[in-house]
């Protein structure tokens, strides 16, 4: 496969905090409408990695190539990237002294320069993709972590990404509202958008995902299609990791 | 197995509100309540009638100075120099145009709250000090005032909101310099910041007003009063920086995060998201910086201007009027006391505006 057919790329990525190597060689191609599910247990740098492709973290070794765009200390560089990039948090991160609709236009009218009136068209639609489009004059601590994490996703949207990251999107939502998420995420899936998707949801992972990669201790240690990574693990620790999730 | 039936809300007992209930959960619930509600009762009787007889009912309110019989306040004096403290020397023709900038500036007050637009906001905040500073010294065809004829009640009142409007960007700059990552810049703010901190507001005045002139060319008359302005910004953007990195250290790494990967700008970042959260959480504590700032405003009669204080030092003087001090400064307090407590109120209100985080 020729290299610009890859949506993300990172080589021999490393990165140290203070003398702590949480990175070790991370290599991972992406293609154009891949859905990666990355797990492993806390600690392992898997959100680290994530973060890394926009640029949230630096990193001190090794190339990430985002779109075409290659990440480097130029400010300018790096917001290009995150145009291309949406990102959802768990904890959703939803500007509080904003209303949703003003939540949803803020940065295409001031990012991309989007007229106020096409911004609103845009934010409306997606807010019907995710079927809050009546909350619009609401404000974030008014709704439901499922709702406010429906609002990040339609927030994502609305810059038009290619490529969409998700670190552990429903961690910190109760669980009765958990379905309501994976099922937008699903849907998105569905769509081809290019996802990286940090979680623990394992239904999830099996259900929507092409590749599945397994991080511990910095390092990519094992990754295969959804089949064989759950019904045939290879490395030992992936094996322990799978017992202690699922047999719960 | 046991399945249990749908309960009704019920009314709380009767016995819970009301307000002898009130009085006793509150003023009587144990013998040392009780014992310190009798004890306060007995401050306020012996302290507020002995009040209201001088203040009110055995007070002088009219006649000429020769006529006073009453052993109460005497008034009359209040009346007599009241334009003195309230315009200072201003020309007595002319105090129509303070009248009209405040008639202004209690519209613009009204108004800040009623409008939803941040465009006419910023207009509001933006205009107000030209059309101030136009009728006030004059200039555009209205007769020239020079500064040395303000004073008193309008003085006082120029003087804080220069500072105040003023040092409220250049604190907010060194704010956001001191959490900077470029070492100079933060380096800069923290020497800023924490040198105009250890210095009294009297030095500075006396430094803006005896040294500042040190550095321009000979020959050069700057102003006393912008001179003291100067000193006041200076001193007061230190507060509010320290305010305002106090609001600022409040905002949660997410935010900066979120509004990082949708992509804005340093400057974006923090003036749509960052900052306005910052500020409304600090609203409390800038509301107390402007309130001391407006007090310590009185500190410019040291260099020589004469502000409603001063004024009032000024008119004791006065050899037909000796020994009416104490009606002066009661009135002086009462001023102060109503535009502070004025504006405590006002933050409150534009506080719970702004509160969209419940």
């Amino acid at each position: 496969m020729s290299e610009q057919e890859y949506m993300i790329q990172l080589k021999a990525v490393n990165k140290w905090y203070g003398d702590f190597h949480v990175l070790k060689d991370i290599n991972l191609n992406v293609k154009k409408g891949e859905r990666i599910v990355i797990c492993g247990p806390s600690g392992s740098g898997k959100s680290t990695t994530i973060r890394c492709i926009n640029r949230l973290e630096p990193f001190q070794e090794g190339n990430i190539i985002v779109s075409g765009l290659e990440l480097t200390e130029d400010v300018k560089r790096i917001i290009e990237v995150r145009k291309h990039v949406g990102m959802v948090f768990q904890h959703f991160n939803l500007f509080p002294h904003l209303s949703i609709l003003e939540n949803l236009i803020l940065s295409p009218t001031w990012v991309k320069g989007t007229s106020r009136k096409e911004a609103t068209k845009i934010a409306m639609h997606f807010l019907e993709r995710v079927k809050i489009a009546d909350q619009a004059d609401k404000y974030p601590n008014q709704l439901s972590g499922g709702q406010q994490q429906r609002v990040a996703i339609a927030r994502c949207l609305c810059m038009n990404p290619e490529i969409m990251l998700f670190d552990e999107p429903t961690s910190a939502l109760d669980p009765e509202m958990i379905g309501e998420v994976l099922d937008v995420m699903s849907e998105l899936a569905n769509d081809g958008i290019t996802m990286v998707c940090v979680t623990h949801e394992m239904g999830f992972a099996k259900k929507v995902a092409d590749r599945v990669i397994f991080m511990d201790a910095g390092q990519i240690v094992e990754e295969n299609n959804p089949h064989d990574f759950f019904d045939n693990p290879q490395s030992d620790r992936l094996k322990l990791f799978l017992e202690q999730i699922l047999d719960h | 197995m046991a399945i249990y039936g749908k309960l009704e809300a019920r009314k709380a007992p009767s016995n819970t509100k009301g307000p002898i209930h009130w009085a006793r959960e509150n003023l009587f619930k144990t013998v040392l309540s009780s014992i310190l509600t009798l004890f306060a009762l007995y401050i306020v009787y012996i302290i507020i009638p002995p009040l209201l007889d001088w203040m009110i009912f055995d007070a002088t309110w009219s006649g000429t100075k020769e006529e006073i019989v009453n052993e109460g306040a005497r008034w009359i004096f209040i009346f007599e120099k009241f334009n003195l403290f309230i315009y200072g020397f201003y020309p007595p023709e002319l105090y129509w145009r303070p009248n009209l900038a405040l008639a202004i500036f209690v519209l613009y007050v009204i108004g800040f709250r009623k409008i939803n637009h941040t465009k006419v906001r910023a207009f509001i905040i933006l205009s107000f000090p030209v059309i101030t500073y136009f009728l006030i010294a004059g200039g555009l065809g209205l007769e020239e005032v020079g500064t040395d004829k303000w004073g008193g009640l309008v003085l006082t009142i120029i003087v804080a909101s220069v500072g105040i409007i003023a040092s409220f960007p250049i604190g907010i700059v060194f704010a956001l310099g001191r959490q900077s990552h470029m070492p100079i810049i933060r380096t800069i703010s923290v020497i800023y910041i924490e040198f105009i901190r250890g210095v009294p507001l009297i030095t500075l005045l006396f430094m803006s007003s005896v040294i500042l002139p040190l550095f321009f060319p000979e020959g050069m008359e700057f102003d006393k009063l912008l001179r003291a302005l100067i000193g006041i910004t200076m001193f007061q953007a230190a507060y509010i920086a320290e305010v305002v990195r106090g609001g600022l250290q409040a905002i949660p790494t997410g935010q900066y995060e979120a509004a990082d990967s949708l992509g804005l700008t340093y400057w974006k970042k923090m003036g749509l998201v960052i900052l306005p959260q910052a500020l409304k959480i600090s609203i409390p504590n800038l509301v107390g910086s402007f309130i001391s700032l407006f007090k310590d405003t009185t500190l410019i009669l040291i260099i020589g201007l004469f502000d409603i204080l001063a004024m009032v030092t000024l008119t004791n003087s006065d050899t037909n009027w000796l020994g009416f001090e104490t009606e002066g400064y009661v009135f002086v307090t009462m001023i102060y006391w109503v535009i502070c407590f004025g504006m405590s109120k006002y933050a409150a209100s534009i506080a719970q505006k702004f509160n969209t985080e419940r």
